[in-house]
């Protein structure tokens, strides 16, 4: 599955989809691939204002928990409440399914994240 | 023998009504209302009700459902799988150990304040330590500690500032996990690529901050860090000390010692390296030697002797407190000192020495079919590789998997990190040349099906109690107890 | 086997050893002894350990084990095994550690329960620093009649981590409520309450959940697991974490350890717990099976990011537990807990009624209970073993000065109605000799 070019990516492997001045963001193909089987995703809270880098939760698989980093700064103002019962969509659909949703405080922070060949070349360079 | 039926829970076969166990008649007036009404409990916790032979018959059938070191070869990579003496379970028993409270006073039980002290003792010899606290309930507890007594040395030393330790990328989880619990921050440094400590790597790393290294010799990959007295310089001159996870010690006993290769701080696995029994996860024993600098910080109460007397030692100021109530896992202990006793010291030697000749002797057999990372030469335990193997469809998993089969138990999978499939194989000293052989026919046989046919290791096993169990769901929507609603 | 590695000696498995790290000597250590010399010498350390009729309680109780309990632990499939990570063949031992989960849930009142920590006192540090995690607060709150080596334990692990530990001290005039109350604020993760205490009164706790809850805090108890036959339980009193000593659950005494912590919790903090847990599920074929899970949490995956570092369970202690339980059953357990306070009520009533003597604290006990002597208690002790052989109790001016004249003793179902008498006797004449050396 290549990596949808609408999209913009991080180093720690989330993908962003701005909408309006709202970001969405979701992990990649390659992170759920990675992981495994995802079990439980622990999510952040609703009105938290957190900083680009922060720890914002972690994603729980059989073999492994993984924290997801938010790639901007502002307001958690969404979260996906449907992956408390169904973590496994994270692995059926990753480019489908958002964790949550930040209003961003700071457009010029989304100029610093990968675009999608750039995400792509990062990936194979670790792999390496 | 595998049925379809599940096998039943304790609870499953509970009728009401029904005692394994008679007890003794009230022989006291009782006084009547002795708990007020709001304090008591209204309805009696669930509990089974069985016959003794229907206990008897369950625990012995569950037993049988499971795999012991008298059952069969585990080759354990970092467990040090060793057979465990019989002698010593009995004598855990003898009523003068056994039923021995521990607030008695000291003068009513010098034999168990004799064993601790000889204990104590023998154990700093054998690592070439100055003192010794048997508090520590298992190897993470030593390790906690071991970091516990390393902060307050620094601390009361004015360096305050030395808030990291360096753990190198090949550890056992409990290293970095150890460090974060007592409060420092963990930095990882490199293995080159003999699987041996990058000695660039750690000159870079280490700096005035760096409180303590985190080593443990021989390494996991089962390789001897032989440049351990230059590793000790380079930490020592920044201050810094270094630990000795004792993990691997039946490798060296009797050979060489910590103390001598520079480590300041060691904790030990009495259910490794010194027989006691694993238990099914414990309980274990992580006793920790120290250097004397950090002496005047060790857990309080040790044992001292006094003429012909033992008694405990509370005259410690420095002391990091205590780590656990009373004195550590005695029971345990106590079968580590009849095994220290009956083996003596050149029967320890002889342990390592066959520890590392039955490992060499399998590491050159598996060669043959297995990917070897390191492939000279290993102390009492080494890695391989079934990426060739994954290459046809089977994983380390499936390998191990199919081990089960054939009445083995697999080694340690996907450890150390640094290997890809890596499964770690530590054979100990007690297994015959007869079934390391025995290992290396089936070994080679699976490694012919990964080629041919590996769907039968995907599957495998096939005939264990089980097939392979679904641990996605097991974690996803967890069901820990029974609830009758089945 | 040398031929096959290609080397003419072992020693030369050894040459990667630089030379002067070799040690070139034997190991300093006595000779080897043959298993009869072996036991010979073992049996003389035993017999330098004296076991009078004993009163001691303070965190470590007699109790009769089974004769069913030992048999099964001595089946070496169990106790030569290793951890469970191989699930397909230990299905035993998971087995049992989910029966053993089922049944500490069940005496608890929680919700769930790990597979056991190292013992009580370490089960209380975890207990703390899962409220830390919990609610992201830095403070934990633990009054003076919790157990002292709880307390000393608490102490070491709060200092590693930078949490800061509050011991609240005794107020006369004031309830434990209240003094809980005056400490509480906006930084307390936790409050740690132990039920019976240390000197064995019982309290209700819902009073104290209820102001902790609204703090936003989490209430940890400390319970004794026999007592929970009769007593409500914490599941019931709006406790957050429950824990203990399972020592008294088929364990003996054997100085102190191995013992067992346990570990239960409501739902809400079931992801937080620390150690291994046991989960039921499926194999291919649809059969039921064990495996152990939420291992991602743990300090083989998570490393430094794990909850705790812990690494092994007590799986032999809390199979000995389980055991135990399913021994005495749903009515015996009750049974053999109201056979424990009756006859430390006998005691009691013997024991006051002797001159001098009366009940420390005026609260409902279980089966253990402090009295106030006619003197110094250890000298009253010391002039008890010397005349009657017997141990009376735990000396309580050890730990809380303003107790020197105070004893805590505890009487289990293994103590006769002579057996008490026969304590009573020799309190009520060493209180006469002996009580005047203070």
């Amino acid at each position: 599955m290549s990596n949808p070019k609408n999209l913009l990516y991080t180093e720690t492997h989330e993908w962003v989809k701005q909408d309006g001045n709202v970001a969405y963001v979701g992990i990649t193909d390659y992170a759920q691939d990675s992981l495994g089987d995802v079990v439980f995703v622990e999510l952040p809270e609703k009105g938290a204002d957190i900083e680009a880098g922060d720890t914002l939760g972690s994603i729980e698989s059989v073999k492994a928990v993984s924290d997801i980093y938010s790639p901007v700064s502002g307001t958690v103002v969404e979260i996906n409440a449907e992956l408390e019962e169904a973590p496994e969509l994270l692995n059926a659909a990753p480019w489908d399914t958002w964790i949550f949703a930040v209003e961003i405080s700071n457009t010029d922070e989304l100029a610093e994240l990968l675009n999608a060949s750039e995400y792509k070349a990062f990936c194979e360079d670790g792999e390496e | 023998m595998k049925t379809n039926q599940d096998f039943p829970l304790i609870f499953e076969r509970s009728r009401a009504g029904r005692r394994a166990l008679d007890l003794p008649q009230n022989d006291v007036p009782t006084t009547g209302k002795t708990l007020p009404e709001h304090l008591r409990r209204q309805e009696a916790a669930a509990l089974p009700e069985v016959s003794q032979v229907d206990l008897i018959r369950h625990f012995t059938a569950l037993s049988r459902r499971n795999f012991g070191v008298d059952n069969g070869f585990y080759p354990l990579g970092s467990c040090t799988m060793k057979y465990n003496p019989k002698i010593n379970e009995d004598i855990a028993r003898i009523p003068g150990f056994a039923q021995i409270h521990p607030e008695q006073p000291p003068e009513t039980v010098q034999g168990a304040l004799q064993v601790i002290y000889e204990l104590g003792r023998m154990l700093s010899e054998i690592t070439a330590m100055d003192e010794f606290t048997l508090q520590p309930a298992a190897g993470a507890h030593g390790e906690l500690t071991g970091l516990m007594l390393i902060k307050a040395y620094h601390l009361h030393n004015g360096d305050s500032h030395k808030t990291e330790v360096l753990v190198p990328d090949s550890a056992h989880g409990t290293n970095p996990a150890s460090a974060a619990m007592a409060g420092f921050d963990v930095v990882e440094v490199k293995s080159n690529m003999a699987g041996l400590v990058d000695l660039e790597d750690l000159a870079k790393k280490v700096s005035d901050n760096t409180a303590a290294l985190m080593l443990t010799n021989p390494n996991t990959l089962g390789l001897f860090e032989k440049d351990v007295k230059e590793i000790a310089d380079i930490v020592h001159a920044k201050g810094g000390l270094l630990y000795y996870d004792g993990a691997n010690l039946n490798a060296i006993m009797g050979i060489c010692r910590p103390g001598d290769m520079g480590f300041d701080v060691v904790h030990l696995n009495l259910h490794k390296t010194f027989s006691t029994p694993h238990g099914g996860g414990g309980p274990g024993s992580g006793p920790v030697g120290v250097k004397k600098p950090l002496i005047p910080y060790l857990p309080v109460p040790t044992v001292k002797q006094e003429g012909q007397t033992y008694t405990f030692d509370y005259n410690r100021p420095l002391s990091i407190g205590r780590v656990k109530s009373f004195y550590g896992n005695f029971g345990v202990y106590l079968k580590a000192y009849a095994y220290i006793l009956a083996m003596g010291p050149d029967g320890l030697r002889q342990a390592s020495q066959d520890a590392v000749l039955n490992a060499n002797y399998l590491l050159h057999q598996l060669k043959e079919c297995y990917e070897v990372p390191y492939p000279d030469r290993c102390m009492h335990e080494f890695v391989i590789s079934a990426t060739t193997q994954k290459e046809y469809g089977a994983s380390a998993l499936d390998l191990a998997k199919r081990l089960l089969d054939f009445g083995f138990h697999p080694p340690t999978i996907y450890f150390p990190l640094i290997v890809k499939e890596a499964l770690m194989i530590e054979p100990t000293e007690t297994e015959s040349k007869e079934t390391l052989d025995a290992f290396v026919a089936v070994m080679a046989a699976i490694a012919k099906e990964a080629e041919e046919t590996p769907q039968a290791l995907q599957n495998a096993p096939h005939h264990a109690t089980v097939s392979r169990l679904d641990e996605t769901t097991a974690a996803r929507h967890p069901v820990l107890k029974w609830t009758g609603e089945d | 086997m040398l031929n096959e590695i290609g080397v003419s000696s072992a020693e030369e498995l050894f040459d990667v050893i630089p030379r002067e790290l070799q040690l070139g000597r034997p190991l300093n250590l006595p000779q080897a002894l043959s298993e009869q010399e072996l036991l010979t010498h073992m049996n003389a350390l035993a017999e330098k350990n004296k076991r009078p009729l004993s009163f001691l309680g303070a965190g470590a109780y007699e109790h009769h084990i089974p004769s069913v309990v030992n048999h099964i632990l001595m089946r070496s499939e169990f106790y030569t095994s290793y951890t469970p990570y191989q699930a397909e063949i230990s299905q035993g031992m998971l087995q049992c550690i989910f029966e053993y989960q089922t049944m500490i849930a069940q005496i608890t009142g929680m919700d769930v329960s790990n597979a056991s920590l190292y013992d009580g006192a370490t089960a209380t540090s975890e207990a703390a620093f899962m409220a830390v995690n919990v609610t992201r607060r830095n403070k934990v709150l633990v009054p003076w009649n919790v157990h002292p080596q709880t307390r000393q334990v608490l102490r070491t692990y709060c200092n590693a981590a930078g949490i800061t530990l509050i011991e609240l001290e005794n107020q006369d005039g004031l309830s434990l409520q209240e003094i809980i109350e005056q400490s509480l604020d906006h930084d307390t993760a936790g409050v740690i309450l132990q039920n019976p205490d240390f000197f064995g009164c019982i309290e209700d706790l819902q009073g104290i959940a209820d102001i902790v809850h609204n703090n936003k805090s989490l209430l940890i108890a400390s319970v004794e697991p026999i007592s929970l036959a009769l007593l409500k339980p914490p599941g019931q009193s709006g406790v957050d974490i429950a824990v203990g000593d399972g020592q008294s659950l088929g364990n003996p005494l054997s100085f102190g350890g191995p013992s067992l912590g346990f570990m239960a919790v409501k739902e809400n903090l079931l992801r937080r717990m620390p150690g291994r847990i046991v989960g039921q599920t499926k194999d291919q074929d649809g059969r039921r099976g064990f495996v152990l899970t939420l291992q991602a949490r743990e300090q083989h995956i998570r490393r430094q990011k794990a909850m705790s570092n812990i690494c092994s369970n007590q799986a032999l202690n809390a199979l000995a537990a389980t055991v135990y339980l399913a021994t005495l059953g749903k009515e015996g357990f009750v049974e053999l807990a109201t056979l424990c306070m009756n006859k430390a009520h006998y005691a009691k009533d013997l024991i006051c009624a002797i001159p001098g003597f009366e009940l420390a604290f005026d609260s409902p006990f279980f089966c253990e209970f402090a009295i106030k002597c006619p003197g110094n208690a250890e000298n009253i002790a010391q002039q008890v073993l010397q005349d009657a052989q017997i141990l009376p109790g735990y000396y309580l001016g050890q730990e809380y000065p303003e107790l020197s004249n105070g004893l805590l003793i505890a009487v289990t179902e293994t103590k006769t109605r002579q057996d008490i008498e026969l304590l009573a006797d020799a309190l009520a004449k060493a209180a006469v000799t002996g009580g005047d050396l203070a």
